[in-house]
């Protein structure tokens, strides 16, 4: 505890401020997922949540526990299946905002879900791409919100799954992306952006009461600060209140908080 | 025509050793019973299809059931990994699988070819990821009008799909609605079609544009109460979430498996007594 809430509580509300109301958002299931219904249940009540499995406006009241809960469609202002959800309005360019978690994340920001380790004889075999890699790629913009740890932000991924800026600099434009990319990295120590120029996520604001180390020691790569890196904002009774009660109301349908995974 | 089939009756005349099989639902009327049977009537060397595997392949994956498996997102949604996916790609328990990954663009794509006829799908995809490193059948295509570099994959013709759905008349049209995945598209895209619904009626009752698949486009069709379970069923039941963490630790360790599968599967005689032991057993025991 920081003061009356959690570092995760920092980071999903956060994450939850980066939502612009009315933006058309492809949500992640787990974080991604909680961030954007707290932004939907406080500043953005006019986000349109798109998922996967294929609810357009889905308004669930309590979280999903997977990506195709009843409660998504039953809520939603239309389902329409999974090869329309991608084709007409992943590709087709309706989606302002993919909202995405990651397993591990390098310093330009692309993703690996799929292996640590090799791919013919992992380590560790992780879930897979779902619909990221293509989330990544065609969303106008990408936020990623994960947990900092030196597992997760590593110098180098063992197997590229969703791109993010590829070798920095402008690859990503060359690679002929159509989606804009990552603009922010929301963890429970801080807000990484990426640099104008090299497109190296460097730490943009810092929550209250981490220090500069414990993130450098949390972070796989030489981590760099912005000149004007400041402190981040701190949650606000409201949103605590009402990220409190959707948790709540998300154990009490469930049994637990649906966000593994 | 759709003939009216015991779900028995249905895998033993449809699905062969070594089929390329597909059984589809996106967490929602995921045919449970029909890979319960398939466990039951011991078939081997089936190369899966799935987009999620989700614990219908993971239980027919440690049953031993599978050869190879095509699919994009292999995780116990809401809960963790799945254990027997995992035992066999990293241990290669209880025997080597095959992987064919895509991602989930992919894979509704390629079902889309399958049901239009088409040899492939084009889509924008999988710029600068590491997924043509390992998977020799995602290409790039360039665009004869445009110049653009897009993404081509081979479409999905399974042997058999399976899937699980509301209602069927007696003719063996069927109606589905809710979260529809890619099921119209892995049924279409198929050389034979196996589906189980809820309840037969004597009339579907259903709205122009709902989804009906057409009793020719569907081999067999099987009346399977639950049949879904524990995913769920819009309009019937709600999914089992405390059965896919109860997974978790069935299926961690193979030895708890085993005797799970013994025990609720190849000692059940059909899925109704599956679901009565089910429902007799304490949830800590299941």
């Amino acid at each position: 505890m920081i003061g009356d809430y959690t570092p995760d509580e920092m980071m999903t509300v956060s994450a939850a401020r980066m939502l612009r109301n009315g933006a058309v958002c492809f949500v992640g299931i787990g974080l991604p997922s909680t961030a954007a219904n707290l932004a939907r249940l406080t500043h953005a009540p006019e986000a349109v949540l798109v998922y996967e499995s294929g609810p357009i406006g889905a308004k669930p009241s309590v979280l999903p526990l997977s990506i195709g809960d009843g409660n998504l469609a039953e809520t939603a202002d239309t389902v329409v299946s999974t090869p329309e959800i991608f084709r007409y309005w992943l590709q087709g360019g309706r989606i302002d905002v993919g909202f995405l978690g990651a397993a591990q994340l390098d310093r330009f920001a692309n993703i690996n879900t799929t292996v640590v380790g090799s791919y013919a004889k992992p380590k560790v075999r992780l879930p897979g791409a779902g619909g990221a890699p293509e989330i990544s790629s065609s969303a106008k913009e990408v936020l990623i919100v994960v947990k900092h740890s030196k597992r997760t932000l590593v110098e180098k991924l063992d197997f590229v799954t969703s791109v993010g800026f590829l070798t920095g600099g402008d690859s990503r434009e060359r690679a002929g992306l159509t989606g804009k990319g990552p603009v922010a990295v929301i963890t429970d120590l801080c807000i990484l952006r990426p640099d104008a120029v090299t497109r190296e996520l460097k730490v943009a604001s810092i929550h209250a009461g981490v220090h500069r180390e414990t993130i450098a020691v949390n972070t796989g790569w030489q981590i760099q600060f912005a000149e004007d890196c400041g402190e981040t904002e701190q949650p606000r009774a409201q949103e605590l209140e009402v990220l409190r009660d959707l948790k709540a109301r998300t154990v009490a349908a469930h049994g637990v908080e649906g966000e593994a995974a | 025509m759709a003939e009216w089939l015991s779900l028995r009756e249905a895998i033993a005349a449809n699905v062969r050793d070594g089929d390329s099989l597909a059984m589809e639902g996106f967490t929602h009327l995921i045919p449970f019973a029909a890979g319960h049977e398939i466990i039951r009537q011991k078939r081997r060397g089936l190369r899966l299809i799935r987009m999620t595997p989700d614990l219908i392949y993971d239980q027919l994956i440690g049953a031993g059931c599978a050869a190879k498996l095509t699919f994009s997102w292999g995780g116990n949604p809401g809960v963790g990994s799945l254990h027997r996916f995992r035992d066999a790609v990293e241990h290669d328990w209880p025997q080597p699988l095959e992987i064919e990954e895509r991602s989930h663009s992919d894979m509704a794509n390629s079902y889309v070819a399958g049901a239009s006829n088409l040899p492939f799908a084009v889509f924008r995809g999988y710029t600068g990821s590491d997924f043509l490193r390992v998977n020799s059948r995602i290409r790039n295509i360039t665009c004869p009008f445009t110049g653009e570099v897009l993404a081509a994959t081979p479409a999905v013709r399974p042997d058999v799909t399976v899937i699980h759905a509301q209602k069927a008349d007696w003719k063996g049209n069927v109606l589905l609605w809710g979260i529809l995945g890619v099921q119209k598209e892995a049924a279409l895209a198929a050389k034979r079609v196996i589906v189980t619904v809820e309840e037969r009626v004597e009339r579907l009752d259903a709205p122009p544009n709902a989804c009906v698949l057409p009793g020719w486009t569907v081999t067999a069709v099987c009346e399977v109460p639950r049949g879904a379970t524990p995913s769920y069923a819009d309009g019937y039941y709600e999914r089992d979430n405390l059965f896919y963490r109860l997974w978790d630790r069935i299926s961690r360790d193979r030895q708890t498996f085993n005797g799970w599968i013994k025990k609720h599967i190849l000692e059940t005689g059909d899925f109704r007594e599956y679901l009565r032991l089910l429902s007799e057993s304490p949830a800590v025991c299941r």
